[in-house]
């Protein structure tokens, strides 16, 4: 006799969530410090890493991680895993009170989608950002060194345009193409994806 | 509300999403994201890249007593920020350079009024209102201009622009929008350069007073 012929398909492996969406699932449905705990422990070197790129020393680059991952633990009911994916919730906030601090000014910040509240979780769908996730840092990575350098410096050094332009010795035109570039190659595969 | 055909362009919403726009055109940008389900999803995508190179970047190692100092603080009280909703015409962004009140509109002659939301060295924000069939106070683009339609619509040489339309006016930008009939037109416009005007004046005058 042969191995058992079963009339259901072998189960898939299912796909997961990733690791961090958990986490912050997790700290906003059920205030979980562990969650948070190992949040922290992702992000807030990366974090670090991040803001000092923009000249920030390394004291109050640790004020603002602190500042950031507070607003992450107050803010999480706003976290909509259909709509972003956790690192990109986190580099909004991450953005927003860099500026805020840095510059002393308020950023302007679009108004919140009312959140719906008969509306279950969507598995499927918060999978599909988590993947896209995913692809965007497989196409980063896969992007012209030059033009990722650029993508990088925009967004994480604070540069503008202009200051760009200084720092590399490229003409403004080109600094703009490379970005608009790498940034269109970027959109196009996140297009795909969807 | 008719559909928004007039959008922030893909390099001025990288800027946003990168946190390199002055103030005032971040203030159109996030005012407009508020009317526009699309460039929420385009701000959406760009703010993912910010997250993939967050997720990126190498790590510094943090102090060893953040992490024990944070999570004391996670039950400390919260001093409750004001939050300022979108209300009537205007978006939250706009609210919040309000201060929660309303315009304090100053007029500029001809029934077109201006209320300065923010002035600085780097550009300024203001509303404009403009009656039915006014012309928009003449003025020249210095630098770079965005005007945001927050009610009514107004028409130039380039074409309409109702409710959640953005243009986008430069240096080569020569127009001369006119409120539509129906509701005043009420604008959030947003310039880096100094303010060109503050009254109301034939064009013909305007280079010997430099307004």
């Amino acid at each position: 006799m042969g191995p058992p012929k079963t009339g259901r398909a072998v189960p898939q492996q299912a796909p997961q969530m990733s690791q961090m969406t958990v986490w912050l699932v997790a700290v906003r449905d059920e205030r979980d410090r562990d969650a948070f705990g190992s949040l922290f422990d992702y992000f807030a070197p990366r974090l670090k890493g991040f803001i000092m790129r923009s000249g920030t020393g390394a004291a109050q680059a640790e004020e603002i991680v602190q500042d950031v991952m507070l607003t992450v633990w107050r803010k999480a009911t706003m976290f909509d895993p259909h709509r972003a994916q956790a690192s990109a919730w986190i580099y909004q906030i991450a953005r927003n009170r860099q500026i805020d601090i840095i510059r002393k000014e308020n950023r302007p910040v679009p108004d919140e989608l009312a959140q719906d509240p008969c509306s279950e979780p969507d598995a499927s769908q918060i999978l599909a950002f988590d993947q896209e996730a995913e692809q965007l840092k497989s196409a980063l990575d896969q992007l012209q060194p030059d033009q990722k350098e650029m993508i990088e410096k925009a967004y994480m050094g604070d540069l503008t345009h202009q200051e760009i332009s200084v720092q590399t010795g490229l003409p403004l035109g080109t600094v703009k193409s490379r970005i608009r570039l790498g940034l269109n190659r970027l959109r196009k595969e996140l297009k795909g994806l969807r | 509300m008719s559909a928004i055909t007039h959008h922030i362009p893909n390099d001025m919403m990288a800027a946003y999403a990168a946190g390199t726009l002055p103030h005032p055109f971040a203030m159109v940008v996030a005012a407009h994201v508020s009317l526009c389900e699309d460039c929420r999803a385009t701000l959406g995508s760009y703010h993912a890249v910010g997250g993939a190179l967050l997720e990126q970047t190498a790590d510094v190692a943090v102090s060893n007593d953040l992490k024990s100092n944070l999570m004391a603080l996670l039950d400390a009280p919260v001093q409750p920020e004001p939050v300022y909703d979108a209300q009537g015409i205007y978006p939250g962004p706009v609210m919040e350079a309000l201060k929660g009140g309303a315009p304090r509109w100053r007029t500029l002659g001809m029934g077109v009024k201006q209320s300065i939301l923010s002035e600085t060295d780097g550009g300024s924000a203001r509303l404009l209102y403009i009656p039915a069939g006014q012309a928009v106070p003449d003025h020249s683009h210095n630098g770079l201009e965005l005007t945001l339609v927050l009610q009514g619509s107004f028409s130039d040489e380039t074409g309409r622009f109702g409710v959640g339309d953005v243009e986008i006016g430069d240096e080569d930008l020569e127009h001369t929008p006119i409120a539509d009939a129906g509701d005043a037109c009420i604008c959030l416009a947003a310039t880096d350069a100094p303010l060109r005007f503050n009254a109301f004046m034939p064009r013909l005058l305007q280079p010997l007073f430099r307004i």
